[in-house]
């Protein structure tokens, strides 16, 4: 492995496991339904979409780099259609989103 | 390099966990399943570290399965608690 595929591999890793810790701070914090689903679809889309190419950059055993990259594929379609439709079925069963309280707005 | 991976892999275990605590937590059912599918997408992240560093393709296979189990699951849960059945006929 050369030094640029190696810089590569250590830059989608770094990258992936920030955004992975963003959408899970997020999902951990945010307020409502429709707040934590907007961190975790997107962030964790993107986080561990990151970390598949990195390791198929890696190599490894047969074909496992077509399955590495299936798998992100998978993951970009998967992940925000499911946020989708949970974040729809709260809409339509009537659920308000979150608001700011009158006593804490600037 | 597979001391690096290790370190990737325990990482976003620890973050599973995190959202694990969501899925406890609530307090709705749909965030109950958010978690849960979050949860998924990071076991399947997981899973694919480990084949890259034993070298077992097969846990690549795994992976696949796990994610497609995983959006049906989520897919089928989330319609459900939408309008309160799976077919897509009218109830008599």
């Amino acid at each position: 492995m050369n030094a640029a595929t190696a810089a590569a591999v250590g830059l989608l890793l770094a990258t992936g496991l920030l955004f992975l810790v963003g959408g899970t701070l997020g999902l951990i914090r945010l307020p409502d339904l429709f707040s934590r689903a907007h961190a975790s679809s997107k962030c964790d889309t993107v986080g561990a979409g990151s970390v598949l190419i990195a390791l198929a950059l890696l190599g490894g055993p047969a074909a496992s780099d077509l399955k590495l990259l299936l798998l992100a594929a998978l993951i970009t379609v998967t992940g925000p259609t499911t946020a989708h439709v949970l974040v729809r079925s709260a809409h339509r069963r009537g659920r308000a989103a979150w608001r700011r309280p009158p006593e804490s707005r600037p | 390099m597979s001391s690096l991976l290790w370190a990737v892999a325990t990482a976003v275990l620890l973050l599973a966990f995190g959202c694990l605590w969501r899925a406890n937590a609530g307090p709705t059912l749909q965030d109950r399943i958010l978690a849960v599918n979050v949860v998924g997408t990071k076991t399947l992240v997981v899973l694919a570290v480990l084949a890259t560093i034993a070298g077992h393709g097969f846990l690549l296979d795994v992976a696949i399965a796990y994610g497609l189990l995983n959006f049906v699951i989520s897919l089928a849960a989330g319609r459900f608690v939408e309008t309160g059945r799976l077919s897509s006929e009218a109830p008599p």
